[in-house]
């Protein structure tokens, strides 16, 4: 019998990896669309800026997602 | 398209009716938490996923090289065979549709496969170690994966948003499960589709009509992404039900964590050669999620019939395949009387189903029933769950009135 265990802990490692990492970004982004509102000016946009930021990384990731499916 | 013998129709339309409930048993995986928290109206949910499962049967070229990734020895293997498996793979798909369990369509198809083969040929047929590394080792790894992964990402994401209101985040979460679902909903079609258009091949091939090693006419991948965009869009609103509701409780976070592990395990799974079912990837995350928020609960009553159900697919759905295979074995009088069990079965297993149904408006009510004693004792013994939880949506926002009055399909 033979298991590949490394494809498997690959496996495990990326999702976990990318899971983690693409939740946080989202939250983040999600809350700093929230923050916008009660700061103000120069914070306000910052707060903007960081949260475009976060979602266009979530949207490459999903890009990559439709990439490796169609490839 | 000519010399079709009655035989090869009848596995070509048998087959076309597995996919078709391939697609309305594995609904629930891309869409369950997409319409448990809200995020899309189930009708639209479904219809999104039938067309990103259409897409995705057009998508990739690369046809399934062999239907059993080398569990059983296809050399050889006559039509009958592959008849008999998709019969074992139907009546188990639809029994446990009946259940409302979310079950691999893919475990049922090796259970058929293999349960026809030994009939057919003997235990030789059947590599045993593939079974291991290919069925058993991917179903306990699965959940695990996934359901760590989204577990880990509920956790962070509820320290990350401690500090916001729910109702502000709930619309971004809810947009964020959807592009994962649409993920989800892609790589089923690509695979799931491509498994169907792969027997239909094989079968062609062992009839004679078209010639070894050709790729799937056109008429077969058309009629393999239809069949399972059917089946997708009408929904099994059971197994929805029970993988959005029954498990857990979820919040559109939640929801969100729960559908991006499954998307991330599902395609690190296809790209990196461990295979693991979509089925259980998508149930284990549900679970993960429903543990990573702190006093989420999962019902254990309804998960260890989940796990029953994924441990009887192979040997059930062997059963009913090495069964039917003894049957077409007797000739063409057998094989008409498969055909003819096929279709009573799937017959009582539907007028079963009328008795209590699960439709589009009630698919996010709570089973009340399906509450454990040991989780009316956990429940008991936790404080109530932070923050506004999901557990009855009002109904003017997923069902009711909005929904059209006429009458819906039932599935």
């Amino acid at each position: 019998m033979n298991i590949d265990w490394a494809a498997l802990g690959s496996v495990f490692g990326v999702s976990l990896v990318v899971t983690v990492a693409l939740v946080g970004l989202f939250t983040l982004g999600v809350v700093s669309l929230t923050k916008k509102e009660s700061a103000r000016g120069g914070t306000a946009a910052l707060a903007v800026t960081g949260a475009y930021a976060c979602f266009a990384a979530c949207a490459a990731a999903v890009g990559y997602g439709i990439f490796l499916i169609v490839s | 398209m000519e010399h079709i013998t009655l035989l090869l129709g009848i596995v070509i339309v048998t087959a076309l009716v597995f996919d078709f409930t391939n697609g309305f048993h594995d609904t629930a995986n891309a869409m369950a938490t997409t319409i448990s928290t809200g995020a899309l109206k189930p009708k639209v949910a479904v219809a999104m996923s039938a067309t990103l499962n259409l897409v995705g049967a057009f998508l990739s070229v690369e046809v399934a090289k062999t239907i059993s990734g080398g569990i059983i020895n296809e050399q050889g293997i006559r039509v009958e065979v592959i008849f008999a498996a998709l019969v074992g793979a139907i009546l188990w798909n639809l029994l446990t549709w009946l259940l409302g369990l979310p079950s691999s369509s893919s475990h049922a198809l090796f259970g058929g496969l293999i349960g026809a083969a030994v009939s057919s040929a003997g235990w030789s047929a059947v590599n045993g170690s593939t079974v291991v590394t290919k069925v058993l080792i991917p179903a306990v790894a699965a959940p695990i994966v996934a359901g760590l992964a989204a577990m880990l990402a509920t956790r962070l994401s509820y320290v990350i948003g401690s500090r916001t209101d729910d109702r502000a985040t709930a619309k971004g979460y809810r947009a964020g499960s959807i592009a994962s679902a649409g993920l989800v909903s892609l790589a089923h079609g690509t695979n799931d589709a491509q498994k169907t258009m792969g027997i239909i091949t094989l079968a062609l091939v062992t009839g004679g009509v078209i010639a070894p090693g050709s790729n799937p006419p056109t008429w077969v991948i058309v009629s393999a992404g239809l069949a399972i965009a059917l089946g997708t869009y009408l929904g099994g609103w059971r197994i929805i039900r029970t993988l959005g509701k029954g498990l857990t409780d979820l919040a559109p976070q939640q929801g969100f964590a729960a559908q991006t592990s499954a998307a991330a395990a599902i395609l690190a799974s296809s790209h990196i050669g461990f295979s693991l079912s979509t089925t259980q990837v998508c149930s284990g995350a549900v679970m993960g999620a429903g543990l990573g928020r702190k006093g989420g609960v999962v019902r254990w009553s309804t998960a260890t019939r989940m796990f029953v159900a994924w441990g009887l697919t192979l040997p059930a759905a062997g059963l009913v395949g090495a069964g039917a295979e003894s049957l077409t074995k007797q000739g063409t009088w057998g094989t008409i009387t498969t055909g003819v069990l096929l279709v009573a079965g799937a017959g009582v297993i539907w007028t079963l189903s009328r008795r209590r149904p699960v439709t589009v408006d009630n698919v996010n009510d709570v089973e009340s029933e399906s509450a454990g004693v040991v989780t009316t004792a956990i429940a008991a013994v936790i404080p109530p769950p932070a923050g506004p939880v999901v557990t009855a949506p009002a109904p003017d926002r997923n069902s009711g009135p909005t929904a059209e009055p006429t009458s819906h399909a039932t599935v």
